[in-house]
C-alpha cells in the first residue's frame, strides 16, 4: 500500500525544520490537515476510505504531538540530525546537575511527607523557571549555535526536569484527594 | 427497505440523497433519539409527545417484554424483573458495581461482565440495553420514514474500553449501524457551539443518572478540541438517592425492608431530591407493603449535608482536567451544565464557586447530547452542507498500557491522548530459546496492574528460539475514532511471520453476540439472508457512488490499466447487486475495496501534499 509518509513532521505541516516555532502556525496547520484526512470526513464512505483516513489522522496525531511539546520537539529534530537523545545516558549528566536534582529530590519528598501542599506548589513553580531556562538553552544551541551535541546534554537535562515535574504533581494531586 | 436505485454507467447516483441518521443518548435513567431535520436538531417524540424514554426494561413472565413508561410501574411491583440503570452494567463485572446489596435483581457474576436472571432467563446487560435502542430505533424509522443508515451513540467520556465495546455491541444487537461513538460532554459542546457560535475555553460538566464527566475544549473557527476529561463512571443523581434513601432507612425506625419496599421508598427518595431542587424541603409519605408507615420531612440542608461528599467528588475531576489541559479555571469562558442531576442547586452553587462564574443552564440539560449525537450523526451519514464545516478532535480518556515484571504497568498510551492514535512499544524475551510470550493489556492511571482494569490477556506465539534479550516483540496499541482500542504483537528480528492482533472483550464473545443477534432475529420473523444481502448491496451502493465520484474528480491519479480494473470491478459490483446471491455481492465488495485501497491512498496522499502548496514555509494563515 502506498500510504505516503516519507515527509516529516515540519514538512508534513509546511514549517522549516527547527526549534523555534509559532504555535499557533502550527496548531492551524494541525487543524487544516485534520479537516482533509479525520475519519469523520470519511464515515459514509467506504472501507478503504476509513482505512486511509484512519492511518493519516493517526500520523497527523502523531506528528503534532511530537513538534507541540518542546522536549519531543527538540529529540525529533536531534533525530533528524543523526543525535539520538533517547538512550539511558545518565553517565554523561554533570555531576553538579546530578546533585542538583537530588537536592530537588529531597524538597520535594520532604513537602511530601509534610504534606505541604503550599511548600509543593512553590517548588514546583521555581521547577518551572527552570524549565524554561533550559528551554531557552536548547534554542539557542539548535537554531544559532547549531551546537547540537550541546542541544543534546540539555534535552537530557529537560528529561530530569520534566519527571521531577511529573512526580511533583502527583504529590500535590495525591494531597488534593 | 426500498429497492436500490442503480443509475447508468457513467451517472452518478443521486447526489443529495439524504441518508437517515439520528442521534443516540443511551442515558442511565432516560434515552432520547434526535435527527436534523431541515438543518435543526430536534428530538424524535413518542406517540404522546414525549422525547425521554425511561431506561427501564420490565421481563415479564408472561413472555412480554415492557420498555420506557411501560416499564415505569412495575418497579416497586415487580423490582427482580425491572431493570433500571443498567448502563451501571455495561462492560462490568459484579465486583465493580456498587450498592448491589441494595439492588433487588438475581446477579449472576459471570465473566467478565455481570449477568441477571430474569423470568424470561439470563440477559446480559448488552441484551438489556439492545431492547431500549430497538424502541428508540423503532420511534425513529417510524417518524423518519425509512430505515435508518446510521446512528451515533453516545457514551459517558469516561467509560473505558468494556464500556465502549459493550455499548456498540449492543447497537449492533439492536440493528443499529453504529456511526460513532461520541463522548456525551462533546455532543453537548457540539450542540452549545454551534447554537451559541462560541469561540474560546469551554468546560462540560456533565453529572447524570450514574455517570459524571468532565471535558475542557477549545473552539475556535469551527473545531472542536477536547483539550483534557475526567471523571467517574459510578457517580451521578443515582448515589444521591442512594444516600437519601439510606438516610431514610436511618431515621424511619423500619425493619430492614423486602425488595418491593426498598424500591418504593428509593423511588420516594428520588421525588424527594427532586422537590429538593426547588424546595426548601421536602416530605416522604408512604405506607409500606410489610405495613409499616414511613413519614418523614427533610430540609434542603440536611441533603445538602449528607451529600457534601458526592459533590466534593466532582470537583477533584474538574481540578485533574484542568491541570491536564494545562489551565487554570479562570481560563474557562464557559461552564456548560448537562445532565439532569445539575438541576440540584447546591450542584450549581458548587460549580460556580470553583469556576467563579455562573454556570451556564440555556440548554436543556435533558437533551443537549442527544442533539449534539444528532448533529454529528447528519454530518458522519454524508448529509453535511458545503457550509457546515467543522472538526471534533477527542481524546481518550484513560491511560493504556501493558503489565510488565512485578505487576506494575507500563503505560504505553497516556489518557487524554488525541485519537486516532497509535503507539508501539518494543519488548523482549527473558528466558533462552522463550518461543512464546504473554500480554495483558490494562486501562487506567494506577502504577500497579491490580488497581487498573484488565482489558485483554493474548499470547504471541511461534517466536524462533534465540538467547535471552535477542527477540524483539513490538507491541503496537491503536485506538479509533470511536475510542476502541486493538492490539498486535510482532517479532521483528528474525522475519519469521509471528503475530497477532486482539480486541480486547469484557464477558461476551463475537460468537455470543452473533447467537443473540441470531435469536432476535429469529423471532423478529425477519430472515437473516435477506437481510445480509440487504447490507451488502447498501455497501456495495456506498462503493459505486463513492468510486465513481472519485474517478471523476481525481482519475488521473491512475493509469489506464488502473482505471480499467476499476471500471471493470463497479460493472461486478452492479450486476451483483441487481441479483439476490448475498455470497457473491459479499465477495465483490471485498474486492473492490481491496483494489480500490491503493487508489484511496493516492488520493489522500495528494490532499495532504495541497495542503500547504503555494503557501510560503511558515507564513500560514494564523
Amino acid at each position: 500500500m502506498s500510504t505516503d509518509f516519507s515527509q516529516d513532521f515540519f514538512a508534513l505541516f509546511g514549517l522549516s525544520p527547527g526549534f523555534h516555532l509559532v504555535p499557533l502556525a502550527l496548531e492551524s496547520a494541525y487543524h487544516d490537515l485534520q479537516a482533509r484526512v479525520h475519519p469523520d470526513k470519511f464515515a459514509h464512505l467506504p472501507d478503504a476510505d476509513k482505512r486511509v483516513s484512519m492511518q493519516w489522522a493517526t500520523r497527523i496525531n502523531e506528528a503534532y504531538r511530537t513538534l507541540k511539546n518542546p522536549l519531543s520537539r527538540a529529540q525529533y529534530f536531534l533525530h533528524l540530525n543523526g543525535v539520538d537523545t533517547a538512550a539511558d545516558s545518565n553517565t554523561t549528566m554533570p555531576a553538579e546537575f546530578l546533585m542538583e536534582q537530588m537536592e530537588w529530590r529531597e524538597a520535594v519528598d520532604e513537602a511530601r511527607i509534610a504534606e505541604d501542599a503550599g511548600e509543593l506548589e512553590k517548588l514546583l513553580l521555581r521547577l518551572r523557571h527552570q524549565h524554561a531556562d533550559v528551554i531557552g538553552e536548547i534554542e539557542r544551541d539548535l537554531d544559532h549555535s547549531r551546537d547540537y551535541q550541546a542541544a543534546a546534554a540539555a534535552v537530557r537535562r529537560l528529561m530530569f526536569v520534566e519527571k521531577l515535574e511529573h512526580d511533583l504533581l502527583d504529590a500535590i494531586e495525591s494531597l488534593e484527594s | 427497505m426500498a429497492l436500490l436505485q442503480i443509475a447508468e454507467p457513467g451517472m452518478s447516483t443521486a447526489p443529495h440523497q439524504h441518508r437517515l441518521a439520528v442521534g443516540i443518548d443511551l442515558g442511565t435513567t432516560n434515552s432520547l433519539v434526535a435527527t436534523v431535520r431541515n438543518g435543526i436538531a430536534v428530538c424524535i417524540n413518542d406517540e404522546e409527545g414525549r422525547a425521554l424514554l425511561p431506561s427501564i426494561v420490565h421481563y415479564r413472565a408472561d413472555g412480554i417484554t415492557d420498555i420506557g413508561w411501560a416499564a415505569h410501574g412495575a418497579q416497586s411491583r415487580d423490582p427482580r424483573n425491572t431493570i433500571v440503570s443498567v448502563k451501571r452494567f455495561m462492560g462490568r463485572g459484579l465486583k465493580d458495581v456498587t450498592h448491589v446489596e441494595s439492588m433487588p435483581y438475581d446477579f449472576v457474576d459471570a465473566e467478565g461482565m455481570v449477568r441477571l436472571r430474569t423470568a424470561q432467563g439470563v440477559k446480559s446487560p448488552v441484551e438489556i440495553s439492545a431492547d431500549i435502542l430497538k424502541v428508540l430505533r423503532g420511534r425513529a424509522e417510524a417518524s423518519l420514514g425509512g430505515e435508518l443508515t446510521g446512528a451515533v451513540i453516545t457514551v459517558p467520556a469516561y467509560f473505558d474500553d468494556a464500556q465502549r465495546q459493550a455499548t456498540k455491541d449492543a447497537a449492533t444487537l439492536a440493528g443499529i449501524n453504529v456511526l460513532r461513538l461520541l463522548n456525551e460532554p462533546t455532543a453537548a459542546a457540539i450542540a452549545y457551539g454551534l447554537d451559541n457560535s462560541a469561540e474560546g475555553v469551554y468546560a462540560v460538566f456533565d453529572l447524570g443518572g450514574g455517570t459524571f464527566d468532565i471535558s475542557i475544549l477549545r473552539l475556535s473557527r469551527g473545531v472542536f478540541e477536547v483539550l483534557a476529561t475526567n471523571g467517574n463512571a459510578a457517580l451521578g443523581g443515582d448515589d444521591f438517592d442512594h444516600r437519601l434513601f439510606c438516610w431514610v432507612l436511618d431515621n424511619a425506625e423500619i425493619a430492614p425492608p423486602a425488595a418491593h419496599d426498598a424500591r418504593r421508598l428509593l423511588l420516594k427518595s428520588r421525588y424527594a431530591k427532586e422537590h429538593l431542587s426547588a424546595n426548601t424541603d421536602a416530605t416522604i409519605n408512604t405506607k409500606l407493603d410489610s405495613g409499616e408507615r414511613v413519614e418523614l420531612t427533610i430540609t434542603r440542608d440536611t441533603f445538602v449535608d449528607i451529600t457534601r461528599n458526592l459533590v466534593a467528588k466532582t470537583l477533584a475531576p474538574t481540578r485533574k482536567a484542568l491541570r491536564d489541559a494545562g489551565l487554570e479555571a479562570s481560563d474557562v469562558k464557559g461552564v456548560v451544565m448537562v445532565g439532569g442531576a445539575t438541576r440540584m442547586p447546591h450542584i450549581q452553587r458548587a460549580v460556580g464557586e470553583f469556576f467563579g462564574q455562573e454556570p451556564l443552564n440555556n440548554l436543556d440539560p435533558d437533551k443537549v447530547v442527544a442533539l449534539g449525537a444528532a448533529i454529528q450523526a447528519n454530518v458522519l451519514a454524508g448529509n453535511r452542507r458545503a457550509d457546515d464545516e467543522w472538526l471534533l478532535l477527542d481524546v481518550i480518556p484513560l491511560s493504556l498500557g501493558l503489565e510488565t515484571m512485578g505487576g506494575l504497568t507500563e503505560k504505553i498510551i497516556v489518557r487524554n491522548s488525541t485519537i486516532p492514535i497509535a503507539k508501539a512499544q518494543e519488548f523482549t524475551t527473558y528466558k533462552d530459546g522463550q518461543t512464546a510470550m504473554a500480554f495483558h493489556v490494562v486501562q487506567g492511571e494506577r502504577e500497579l496492574v491490580s488497581d487498573c482494569r484488565s482489558l485483554a490477556r493474548f499470547e504471541l506465539r511461534g517466536i524462533p528460539p534465540m538467547v535471552a534479550g535477542a527477540a524483539r516483540i513490538r507491541v503496537t496499541f491503536q485506538v479509533d475514532a470511536d475510542g476502541l482500542l486493538s492490539v498486535a504483537a510482532r517479532e521483528m528480528s528474525s522475519g519469521v511471520e509471528a503475530s497477532v492482533t486482539v480486541k480486547p472483550s469484557y464477558g461476551l464473545s463475537d460468537d455470543e453476540i452473533a447467537g443473540m443477534l441470531r435469536s432476535s432475529i429469529d423471532h423478529a420473523s425477519d430472515d437473516m439472508q435477506a437481510r445480509a444481502l440487504r447490507e451488502h448491496q447498501v455497501e456495495a451502493g456506498r462503493l459505486i457512488e463513492a468510486t465513481e465520484a472519485a474517478l471523476a474528480e481525481d482519475g488521473n491519479l491512475l493509469d489506464e490499466a488502473e482505471r480499467a480494473t476499476i471500471v471493470g470491478m463497479l460493472a461486478g459490483l452492479r450486476r451483483l447487486t441487481a441479483g439476490n446471491d448475498a455470497k457473491a455481492l459479499a465477495t465483490a465488495v471485498a474486492q473492490a475495496n481491496q483494489a480500490t485501497t491503493e487508489f484511496a491512498a493516492r488520493r489522500m496522499n495528494q490532499s495532504v501534499r495541497c495542503a500547504f502548496a503555494g503557501q510560503k514555509l511558515d507564513e500560514i494563515k494564523v
